[in-house]
């Protein structure tokens, strides 16, 4: 059967909305697969909605909004551009990166409106389905992206990429100035552990665990997944539930 | 955060076949019955055009008669119909915030004219994302906010000297910025009038020398738009005059009329190769000097560089053009034998019309020349300049000498037009000019509240035309003046002190400082500076505790949307 990707779009309304319009008002075709959500901004896309589109068997999602300096609320676009900066990095693991796409687009370039949605519905068409649809779920990708969906959600993360723009211009609350490269790559160590830890969580929460099956499951070392179940049971989420064979099986405490 | 429990919504919804916009692709009927069936949905329709006062009326009776309680139109766009479509709902007691909008037509059956298919899919996928939302939508109350009684128009042409002059009668403060030295823009450059007659001269001064002895208005020239912030009532505007500082004002509103630019037709007919061969915009500036002597012979060009690929459209002025300056040509040399070429001849309306049967019965000629066999002009051996072209009505290549060949070429957009678009926030159109809200329902409006367009900086437009747009823009322009306050969109962002933390990200990240932490019983915690909140979202997005919602943008809404898509087969 032919593949007919299902795209959803966030668009804002001041640029890309209108250069969807445009696109429309002088009749450029494009392929049918994109469903526009309209929002105010693209500075206003909680980084749980790609993700929850794409839990939800998007094939692929693409934000658009105002080109740089351009943004009807002078930086909505800057806060999107590093949300998503910071998903694509979280889910590349999962091998999802690629369905996750920003770009911007003005109110007057209805043809490059059409064209950026026919470049990536044809990317889309190249990837194939998504792993995550109903009809042929990857269980674990679905517990990936769970994961995911959890760490974003979780205040760690979020106020990390909050602060990124303060931390970098001005210096942590030490006063230490802090490179991007410095903070990358402090963001990425803290996107993995969190990620980690969620699908720990989640695994634990269906059923207790050992430390052995979780490193199993999550092909890492033991020593790797004990460390995030310590910092688990510190903070209060995890406990031991019980002892079988001298080897503790650790379970949840509701969050 | 507001979690009032909804009693099961009645939802209506009411599609739009937009004449054959819409239903010309899309499967209408099958929409239809398609809504019918989706949850909470208790009445649908289709309309010819629900914009119409007969579909706005369908409106009033299904809320009345099915008391619904949630209203969608599926048709245009929310950019130029969802405030008529929301007074409509006001006007029968239901709270504008309970409306919603499914695009499909400028994002759905205008851009998969080829696949009525896939576009009927589209377009119930769009229809059932709605419908999700507009369960979860709520009543909201708007915030009123002050206008300032000033506006910011954009050239010095004479669309913006008349529309400055209207705004400055009325007693609101006008600020005109023109980027040329002088004021008058392209009127300054032409001779005379059609079909009047007049100086051009005698028309612009007498404009210029009211605008500059308003005391409302304040001319700024050799000055362009640096940059522009805020909304409607309240812009906050920097121009910069020449080298010396930016100067900085507050304008309630802001009207484009920047004119437009002739298109010079290099390489094209001889021109800058033979001396003879000129613009008709040269040719006005050699008649208004008296230049132009012992003329014998005159070729006039027609659509030179316009209606072709690339440029597609009518310039619209031109053949006037041509038909006044054959006129003025006639009137000095008597003898003067003139042939105009033509693709096809726009002289529309009364005046226009009589203007061309004086000109025939003056005795020039008219000569039909096709597109795919445009004429040629070279250079003869007595140094005048042949014309060669294939006459279509007598199916036959003839040769005309010239002293003279005049091209016609067509207004073209200015090139900084385009940062002037980015910067105002509004659109230009696939031929360059700025393009209003909607052609026949508000063509003086851009779809961004408080910003106006008229002149040739939308269309080319002659003299009567700029003036009959600059008289509309002032006219809605004054509008939100008048009124003095403006009702705010009821898009700001609310915080759940339950759940607020008081971290103060959401203070960092507001580019409005529209959000502050306060100390309360509960402790710190954010509060939100209704007047201040543009509606953006940035610090719901980034609030670590999820703590803010967005007003008619809520998260709950967004996911049902996305959940709502996720429900498609295919």
């Amino acid at each position: 059967m032919k593949f007919n990707p299902k795209i959803l779009g966030f668009l804002c309304n001041w640029c890309s909305y209108a250069g969807a319009d445009l696109a429309g008002i002088s009749r450029i075709q494009y392929p049918p697969n994109l469903r526009i959500i309209r929002v105010m901004c693209t500075g206003r896309i909680d980084p749980v909605l790609p993700l929850e589109a794409l839990a939800n068997g998007a094939d692929g999602v693409i934000i658009m909004g105002c080109h740089p300096g351009d943004c009807h609320y002078m930086t909505g676009n800057y806060e999107a551009e590093r949300k998503i900066k910071m998903l694509k990095k979280l889910i590349a693991p999962l091998g999802l990166a690629e369905r996750l796409h920003v770009e911007w687009v003005s109110a007057s370039e209805g043809a490059r409106f059409a064209e950026v949605v026919e470049n990536f519905t044809n990317q889309i068409k190249v990837l194939g389905p998504s792993p995550l649809r109903q009809e042929k779920l990857d269980l674990s990708k679905w517990e990936g992206i769970q994961a995911a969906k959890e760490a974003v959600e979780d205040f760690r993360l979020r106020a990390l990429v909050a602060r990124e723009r303060k931390i970098i211009e001005e210096g942590n609350v030490y006063g230490e100035e802090i490179s991007q490269e410095e903070f990358d790559r402090k963001m990425d160590d803290a996107l993995t552990a969190e990620y980690i830890r969620n699908r720990i969580y989640l695994i634990l929460e269906k059923e207790p665990t050992s430390i052995k099956q979780l490193s199993k499951r999550l092909n890492l070392s033991s020593k790797h997944v004990l460390d995030h179940v310590v910092l688990l049971r510190r903070r209060g989420l995890v406990t031991v539930d019980k002892i079988e064979d001298m080897t503790p099986i650790y379970s949840v405490l509701k969050r | 955060m507001e979690h009032r429990r909804i009693e099961t919504p009645k939802i209506g919804v009411f599609i739009c076949h937009c004449g054959i916009n819409i239903g010309g692709v899309i499967k209408v009927p099958e929409v239809v019955q398609y809504a019918k069936k989706l949850p909470n949905v208790v009445y649908a329709e289709e309309n010819l055009y629900t914009c119409s006062s007969e579909g706005l009326s369908k409106i009033k009776e299904g809320i009345q008669e099915h008391h619904l309680d949630r209203v969608i139109v599926a048709s245009c766009t929310p950019r130029t119909h969802e405030s008529l479509f929301r007074a409509t709902c006001t006007e029968v007691g239901l709270n504008k915030y309970l409306f919603e909008m499914a695009n499909i037509r400028d994002q759905c059956s205008w851009v998969h004219m080829k696949d009525p298919e896939a576009a009927t899919e589209k377009a119930k996928d769009l229809v059932r994302m709605a419908v999700a939302k507009a369960s979860l939508l709520h009543p909201q109350e708007e915030t009123e906010i002050d206008v300032i009684p000033s506006a910011l128009v954009v050239g010095g042409g004479i669309a913006g000297i008349t529309t400055a002059l209207c705004l400055a009668n009325q007693g609101f403060s006008v600020y005109i910025v023109e980027k040329e030295a002088k004021m008058g823009g392209m009127l300054r450059y032409l001779h005379k009038l059609y079909p009047t007659m007049r100086n051009a001269s005698e028309v612009l001064n007498q404009l210029v020398n009211e605008a500059k002895a308003s005391k409302n208005i304040e001319i700024l020239t050799s000055s362009v738009v640096k940059e522009v912030k805020g909304f409607i009532g309240n812009f906050e505007v920097a121009i910069q005059k020449g080298d010396e500082k930016t100067v900085n004002f507050e304008v309630g509103t802001i009207i484009v009329a920047t004119g437009a630019t002739d298109f010079e037709p290099v390489g094209m007919y001889g021109y800058k190769k033979f001396d003879n061969v000129i613009t008709q915009l040269q040719l006005e500036q050699l008649l208004k000097k008296g230049r132009l002597q012992n003329l014998k012979r005159v070729v006039m060009i027609q659509c030179v560089g316009s209606r072709q690929e690339g440029r597609s459209y009518c310039s619209r002025i031109c053949c006037m053009t041509a038909l006044k300056n054959s006129k003025l040509i006639r009137e000095s040399y008597p003898d003067a034998n003139i042939h105009i070429f033509y693709r096809d001849l726009q002289t529309y309306g009364q005046e226009y019309e009589k203007y061309y049967r004086e000109v025939q019965e003056k005795g020039v000629k008219f000569i039909k020349y096709l597109p795919e066999k445009p004429p040629e002009v070279s250079l003869g051996e007595n140094g005048k300049l042949n014309v060669n072209v294939y006459h279509s009505l007598i199916n036959k290549q003839i040769e005309i000498s010239a002293d003279l060949v005049v091209l016609s070429t067509p207004l073209i957009q200015h090139e900084d037009a385009k940062e002037l678009s980015q910067k105002l926030k509004v659109p230009l159109g696939p031929s360059g000019f700025f393009l209003e809200a909607h052609v026949k329902l508000r063509p003086v409006d851009f779809a961004t509240d408080g910003v106006f367009v008229c002149g040739s900086a939308h269309w080319p437009a002659d003299v009567g035309e700029s003036i009959s747009q600059a008289y509309g823009a002032a006219s809605r322009a004054s509008i939100p003046m008048s009124l003095k306050r403006l009702h705010t969109e009821a898009l700001n962002a609310l915080v759940d002190e339950e759940i607020c933390s008081g971290c103060g990200l959401c203070e960092l990240t507001c580019p409005f400082a529209a959000i502050r932490i306060e100390e309360t019983k509960k402790g710190r915690k954010a509060k939100v500076i209704a007047a201040s909140c543009k509606g953006c979202g940035a610090c719901g997005a980034g609030c670590p505790q999820m703590a803010i919602s967005m007003q008619h943008f809520t998260d709950e809404q967004l996911l049902a949307q996305i959940a709502a898509l996720a429900e498609v087969k295919s």
